[in-house]
């Protein structure tokens, strides 16, 4: 078995309210993919931001490594530059900042190199014509008016442009009509097959996860994880619901 | 020159060297009738202009200070000089005008732009201009741009006589009283009927000399049908004694005609930045201001756009970025007095570092005005805690069809999207400058290219170490 990509070891983390994640513990090897469910309110945004360095959580506890390095106190940016990516739930909008800049600007800080506006552009064509994106959007302020569907069809175009080895994928199908799901599950079949990128996907649904091969499943019910499973428990929790979990303690 | 005396301000070094004025001709501090009378002896001015002077500065000595907007006690009319000039003529090529002051106007990239992208400059150093040319193109086409000294005596003296303080007369308020009084250099334009200036004029005012005041004029008259852009630079490099700006711009836009103006403000941090710019736009003509301020420590600038005529449009376009120490009151003034007149304004700004920056306008329209548009559309974003954004906007409607609108945003830079820009590898400190320049975005597309790409650099500037 190769060496784990993300290593999570006794994560604890806390709002100035109290402590939202207990003693978390999680591996993602190259290419896995694991999905994180459980039921609102349970902390599974709250893992997804504290994974990418969001400073509204405060580390109180345990470490995370990325490919052999620990990242548990590093900014966000480094932790992109490292290789990891996170689909927001609520996409930012940024007015007066074109998407096609921000691309450029983001894969060039990103790599610390300077881009071939040629190949570039080739690659933001295609892979916008993959998701079935109008090619006005390059040009259109990052997520300004964006309906529901269009930002997260460009959340799954950024991951496919930065070329990461771990995606977060927090909630990317929620309030998505079937076609627009479909588009999006396309991007990431496109992210994990194709390129074999690791996936950790966040979701209280399952639509999502129906064309993509799942590794691991794991339940997170009130900042613990209370059960990890193969691709079957999708499956049983669909059949289920959470409610025989609410009371297990950490498996 | 008392070095000892300077302070060194963040990497300005762009605007912030300073040449020696050893050799430069300096009147005494101070305001009295003999030094103003001296600035019309050293100027030649004609007898009108000589009582003018005079009469505005019985005005100054009676109109209080303003009492409304930022205070400006840091400004000891006794210490601050209000001629300088350096011991140079003024020349019509590059290589007569003296090294020292060259160099100042190479380092500041005027002589290159001239080169590429205007139609004719003129270069103001302290007082006097010390280089005015146009492209011999556009002089064929009848186009005037000269010095206002010049055009006081010359072929145009008449129109200037007309003109001159007569949109911003020297009663309007104490600065311009002032203005009235010791005004110096400036530019005189005049594009005759019809005539489309296709690349744009430039003047360019670099005040160098310590406690001094910069005070030219610029009348420009644009006549019916033509088409003008004018570019309005202007910086300084710091001192820690007040410098004072109060110049004066008067602009006439002619029947269907339209001119755009354009300004990047850039004065060091040691300005008091009291410029009055008014324009009279007559029937179906257009008058565009796209203003940048950037600079000085205190600013009062509200251009006014008087529509006279019917169906005049005005658009104003600004943006206003208040650092540390400054406070930058700024916005835009609109008088509607023709009918199915029109204006559009836009205006940002931006504060950081405890810098206080204030929107202020005032919509008018008058009785005559029936059909009158107005639409106000103001932005603040603040970049910390200490910063401080104001807006006041002022309207008077007096008629009953107006068609007004208005909308006012204030915000802070969020820290949401300072960790999802960061969260895509670019670091915090361009995550904060890549949202500012996004909400400046709006004005910089309206600057030519190259001061559009100068104003993110000052932005970049302002925002480097937050």
């Amino acid at each position: 078995m190769s060496e784990p990509l993300l290593q999570i070891r006794n994560l604890c983390a806390s709002i100035e309210e109290g402590e939202l994640l207990h003693n978390i513990n999680l591996e993602i090897r190259p290419g896995e993919t694991h999905v994180l469910m459980g039921p609102n309110g349970a902390g599974k945004s709250t893992l997804g931001n504290t994974i990418m360095g969001s400073p509204v959580y405060k580390v109180t506890g345990g470490s995370i490594f990325f490919d052999g390095q620990d990242i548990t106190d590093l900014s966000a940016d480094k932790r992109a530059a490292a290789g990891l990516f996170m689909s927001f739930q609520n996409p930012l909008e940024v007015p007066g900042l074109s998407m096609e800049s921000f691309l450029r600007n983001a894969i060039r800080q990103r790599t610390g190199k300077p881009i071939k506006i040629l190949t570039f552009k080739r690659e933001l064509e295609e892979t916008m014509k993959l998701l079935q994106m109008d090619e006005s959007y390059a040009e259109r302020d990052l997520n300004v008016g964006f309906s529901g569907g269009e930002k997260k069809k460009a959340e799954i175009l950024q991951l496919l442009m930065l070329r990461p080895r771990l995606a977060i994928l927090d909630e990317t199908d929620s309030g998505l009509d079937v076609d627009a799901v479909r588009t999006v599950s396309m991007g990431i079949e496109e992210y994990q097959k194709k390129r074999g990128g690791a996936l950790l996907v966040i979701t209280h649904s399952t639509r999502i996860l129906d064309s993509l091969d799942v590794d691991y499943t794991h339940v997170l019910v009130r900042g613990q994880i209370v059960r990890t499973g193969d691709a079957s428990l999708v499956k049983e929790i669909n059949e289920g619901g959470f409610e025989r979990y609410a009371n297990e303690k950490e498996a | 020159m008392a070095n000892t005396q300077d302070i060194a301000d963040v990497d300005r070094s762009l605007y912030d060297f300073r040449d020696d004025e050893s050799d430069f001709y300096r009147l005494d501090e101070g305001l009295t009738e003999e030094i103003v009378s001296r600035i019309s002896d050293e100027k030649h001015d004609p007898d009108w202009m000589r009582e003018f002077r005079l009469k505005s500065l019985r005005l100054y000595e009676q109109i209080p200070v303003p009492n409304w907007g930022p205070p400006v006690d840091g400004l000891d009319m006794d210490h601050i000089a209000t001629y300088v000039r350096a011991n140079t003529g003024m020349k019509g090529t590059w290589e007569e005008v003296p090294d020292d002051i060259k160099n100042t106007f190479e380092k500041l990239g005027i002589p290159q732009a001239e080169r590429e992208s205007l139609a004719g400059v003129g270069a103001q150093y302290d007082s006097e201009l010390v280089y005015h040319n146009v492209r011999q193109e556009v002089a064929d086409q009848g186009v005037v741009y000269t010095d206002l000294e010049s055009a006081l005596t010359g072929e145009y003296a008449e129109m200037v006589r007309e003109h001159f303080m007569k949109l911003v007369p020297p009663t309007d308020h104490k600065f311009a009283a002032l203005h009235g009084a010791v005004w110096s250099g400036g530019s005189f334009v005049y594009v005759p009927k019809g005539v489309t200036v296709e690349i744009p004029l430039q003047s360019y005012f670099r005040l160098n000399a310590r406690g001094a005041g910069q005070f030219e004029h610029t009348l420009i008259i644009v006549d019916e049908g033509a088409d003008l852009h004018f570019i309005e630079g202007c910086s300084a490099p710091k001192y820690n004694v007040a410098n004072l700006h109060a110049g004066c711009v008067e602009l006439y836009v002619g029947r269907n005609a339209r001119l755009r103006y354009s300004t990047i403000e850039n004065w060091s941090k040691n300005m008091y930045n009291l410029n009055t710019k008014r324009a009279l736009v007559e029937e179906g003509a257009t008058m565009e201001w796209v203003s940048g301020s950037f600079g000085s420590h205190t600013s009062y600038l509200y251009p006014t756009t008087i529509l006279k005529g019917d169906n005049s449009h005005c658009e104003f376009t600004g943006i206003t970025f208040a650092g540390a120490g400054q406070n930058l009151d700024t916005g835009a003034r609109m008088v509607h007095l023709g009918k199915n007149t029109s204006s559009y304004i836009n205006s940002k700004s931006i504060s950081k570092s405890g810098g206080i920056s204030t929107y202020r306008s005032s919509i008018e329209v008058a009785k005559t005005a029936s059909g009158a548009k107005s639409s106000v559309s103001c932005g603040s974003l603040m970049l910390d805690s200490e910063s401080r954004s104001d807006t006041i906007p002022a309207m008077d409607i007096r008629t009953a069809d107006a068609d007004i609108g208005h909308e006012a945003k204030i915000g802070r830079i969020g820290d949401d999207a300072v960790f999802y820009l960061m969260s895509r590898g670019i670091s915090e400190e361009e995550a904060r400058a890549m949202i500012v320049s996004g909400f400046a975005n709006p004005v910089s597309k309206e600057l030519p290219l190259e001061y559009a790409a100068e104003m993110n650099n000052l932005i970049r500037l302002e925002m480097e170490g937050m």
